[in-house]
């Protein structure tokens, strides 16, 4: 599908973050090896793409969990609490801001806002808007993905 | 599918708005933007339908899911039309109830209907409630009363006649003309004139042109774009089509944050459902006019929001501005005449063509025109989505529309237009939304975000918080942005220390002349007005946190002494159960005390004391 945009496209370049994008999706994060993958497809440098990659908020070139949890660190969701949450967060998952937990499963990261100011304060987990959130809905919504988890990965 | 030409456009208009005026279906409009869904409005949704098929009143009511109905703080929300009831806050448990009381006996369901928070009184019907009675829904039109996904219900609605009577009986200087009669000015934040942007790419002679459109909505505190999309992707594409003509361009692309997924989902099923019907792609409407669009995603940085930046990112590059001239209207995307405007911008253009750009002007200021959508947010009861006619005082839009300060707290400030608009204190409260007016009073109207702020704001470490935000999105390119924010922000977190002097406070202001003229995109231009506006309006907060180590509003950790006043406490005990930490000492009857060894300074108790009683 995206091989047959990138030979109809007039400006392949055009496509470069799309490309990245999907081969985030399929290998989790853009290794070098999926770096250089990308920039075959889309003719451009490895280096370019590393410049890119690095650029942006939701393309990772290290590793990350099987969720990504973009906790709003903007005005609003700071005004409304950011804090304890984020401490809340902290605590519950037993990671740092910007780190993975030990089984894989969740990633936490900040993120200026991401336009969900009207349900703040706000989370992004795998591009889904979570919000208003408190401590006890973190928890409930970190248990339903500890679940869902379970039960879709074969043991 | 059939294509449609202009008559059959026409045909299949009258014949829907028909259908719709001779069944006597009432319809159940369920919100269904983010906001709602987050708050379960799809299993209201779901529960609503079954119950209507168990209690077989299939044929008399229709379940609509609309976009994002504006009062977000109340979803999910149910509006039963054409009577207009409002029912808000629905569970799936009141589903049942709701269907037996209203749908089948007929009576209002008096516990779900919206309660004004002054009179205690509750009120019946949407168009009656305070929040909407005062607002004047143009780009918002359709909001809430029509199915985003369905093209149908748009052309119901008037939807693509602005499109015919752009395509098949307007020059391109016509439709430039009736813009710029229209007075209709950017709503992406700074205000340029669209019919005069647009006449400059006219006028830029090249076989390629662009016309892209800006939803990267990047401003903290706005939500107005992605519930546009959300609510009426349509309206959106006809003002590109309409703009193609207009410049002569064939390609468009709407640069689309990826963090709005369902926006993003929606316009692209509209687009789709516009192309199978002919009214996008070759020959639209046989008029032999021609225009594709695209959605582009954007991963993720604000300053791809500038326009030469969001350029740029498009081709590939990293999106980072670059000096003007040349203008986009000469050399933009691929070095061809391209024009950029916002969501909101796009969302007017059909309407201005339809009714005309005098029908459009007849509303506003001298020198705004139309209306305004707003988002509130922040210490504001009614968080949401609001359009008011440019001219309506600020004041209106914080007490009336938005519903006044919660918790009986004091309003401060309004900050307008994102960390690099301005705050507008109390004194100023009665100006007019008005491009020009508010930027006399030291703030810009920006894209749209309203943040209201209470007492408890620290307006010293309100600047640092928006410093901070602006220096991290400073993509590093020029000195002045990068080198000037950071020393901005350690100006600022010296303050909020307790360390500053006021050799400090002149520093700043200094700096903001430097930076604001040598600084080569808008980020950077105006990466000092947090500063200048809180400065201008609460100079005696930055002067008492430098010379008497006093944080007025008690935010700044570092100024307070996290002691209990035991004139004040009234031993309610109220910190000690808020306390995370264990960290107050408190038995009834008796006064509370802090235990600093324990104490995380984390402010939960500050925040929960109803007396003032913590220092
Ligand atoms: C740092 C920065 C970020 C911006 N972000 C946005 C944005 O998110 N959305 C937007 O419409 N305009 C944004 N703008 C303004 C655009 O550069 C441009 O003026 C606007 O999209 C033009 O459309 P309009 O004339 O319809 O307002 C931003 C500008 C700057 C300097
Ligand atoms: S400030 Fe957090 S979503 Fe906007």
């Amino acid at each position: 599908m995206l091989s047959q945009q990138i030979q109809a496209s007039k400006h392949p370049p055009e496509l470069v973050v799309d490309v990245m994008m999907a081969v985030q999706e399929h290998y989790g994060y853009l290794s070098d090896e999926a770096l250089e993958e990308a920039a075959a497809m889309v003719g451009m440098a490895p280096t370019k793409l590393d410049e890119l990659a690095t650029f942006y908020t939701f393309l990772y070139r290290e590793p990350v969990g099987r969720y990504v949890i973009h906790l709003c660190d903007s005005v609003i969701c700071w005004m409304d609490g950011y804090e304890p949450l984020r401490d809340h967060l902290c605590k519950k998952l037993g990671i740092q801001m910007g780190e993975t937990t030990p089984d894989g499963l969740f990633t936490l990261l900040p993120v200026c806002c991401i336009g969900y100011c009207d349900r703040s304060p706000a989370m992004l987990i795998n591009k889904k808007a979570y919000g208003p959130l408190t401590s006890e809905k973190i928890d409930e919504i970190l248990e339903t993905l500890r679940s869902e988890a379970a039960e879709t990965t074969p043991s | 599918m059939e294509k449609l030409t202009f008559e059959g456009l026409q045909q299949r208009q009258k014949a829907l708005s028909e259908k719709a005026a001779s069944a006597h279906v009432s319809q159940l409009l369920i919100c269904g933007g983010t906001g709602c869904h987050a708050t379960g409005s799809i299993k209201v949704i779901d529960a609503i339908r079954e119950e209507i098929r168990k209690q077989g009143l299939t044929d008399k009511y229709e379940v609509v899911e609309t976009g994002c109905n504006g009062f977000c703080a109340m979803g999910p929300i149910l509006v039963v039309h054409p009577e207009g009831v409002f029912y808000q806050k629905l569970k799936a448990d009141d589903v049942p109830t709701l269907v037996q009381e209203h749908l089948i006996d007929g009576k209002h369901v008096e516990k779900l209907l919206y309660k004004d928070p002054n009179t205690k009184k509750r009120i019946p019907l949407q168009d009656d409630i305070p929040f909407f009675s005062h607002q004047m829904p143009r780009v918002l039109r359709n909001k809430g009363l029509i199915d985003p996904e369905s093209i149908d219900d748009y052309i119901r609605r008037d939807g693509y006649q602005g499109t015919a009577k752009a395509l098949l009986e307007m020059a391109p200087e016509e439709i430039i003309a009736e813009v710029k009669t229209s007075g209709l000015r950017g709503r992406g934040g700074a205000g340029f004139p669209t019919g005069l942007k647009w006449e400059f790419a006219s006028k830029s002679p090249s076989e390629v042109k662009f016309v892209l459109c800006n939803a990267d909505e990047g401003d903290p505190g706005a939500f107005m774009d992605r519930s546009i999309l959300e609510a009426d992707p349509h309206a959106v594409i006809e003002g590109m089509i309409i703009a193609a003509k207009a410049i002569n361009a064939h390609q468009g692309y709407v640069y689309a944050r990826t963090e709005y997924p369902l926006a993003i989902k929606r316009l692209q099923k509209a687009i789709d459902d516009a192309r199978a019907m002919g009214l996008m792609g070759e020959n639209i409407l046989g008029s032999g006019f021609d225009f594709e669009l695209e959605i582009y995603q954007g991963a993720g940085a604000f300053v791809c929001g500038e326009e030469t930046a969001l350029m740029r990112s498009i081709e590939g590059k990293r999106g980072m501005p670059r000096p003007r001239p040349p203008f986009p209207a000469h050399k933009g995307l691929w070095e061809k005449p391209t024009i950029l405007n916002n969501v909101e911008s796009f969302a007017n253009v059909a309407q201005i063509i339809l009714n005309g750009g005098e029908w459009y002007a007849s509303v506003g200021t001298e020198k705004s025109k139309g209306t305004k959508v707003f988002a509130i947010s922040g210490d504001v009861n009614n968080i949401g989505l609001v359009e008011v006619p440019m001219g309506a005082s600020l004041r209106g839009i914080v007490y009336d529309v938005g519903g006044g300060i919660p918790k009986k707290k004091k309003f401060k400030a309004v900050q307008l237009g994102g960390p690099s608009g301005g705050c507008i204190p109390e004194q100023y409260l009665d100006t007019p939304v008005d491009y020009d007016e508010i930027v006399k009073v030291g703030a810009i109207m920006g894209s749209g975000g309203v943040i209201v702020m209470d007492e408890d704001t620290c307006m010293v470490d309100m600047a640092r918080f928006f410093m901070d935000f602006i220096q991290d999105e400073s993509c590093g390119k020029c000195t002045p942005c990068r080198e000037g924010t950071r020393r901005f922000l350690q100006l600022l977190e010296k303050i909020c220390d307790g360390k500053g002097e006021l050799a400090d406070i002149d520093a700043l202001e200094e700096m903001a002349v430097v930076i604001k003229e040598t600084a080569l995109c808008g980020l950077g231009q105006t990466a000092a007005n947090p500063v200048l506006s809180t400065l201008r309006y609460f100079r005696d907060e930055y002067e008492a946190h430098v010379l008497e180590k006093r944080c007025p509003a008690k935010r700044c950790v570092n100024l307070l002494k996290f002691e209990v006043d035991p004139d004040k406490c009234t031993a309610c005990g109220m910190c000690f159960k808020a306390c995370p930490a264990d960290a107050v000492i408190w038995k009834k009857k008796e006064k509370a005390v802090i235990d600093k060894e324990k104490c995380v300074k984390c402010l939960t108790c500050f925040a929960k004391c109803k007396f003032d009683a913590i220092n």
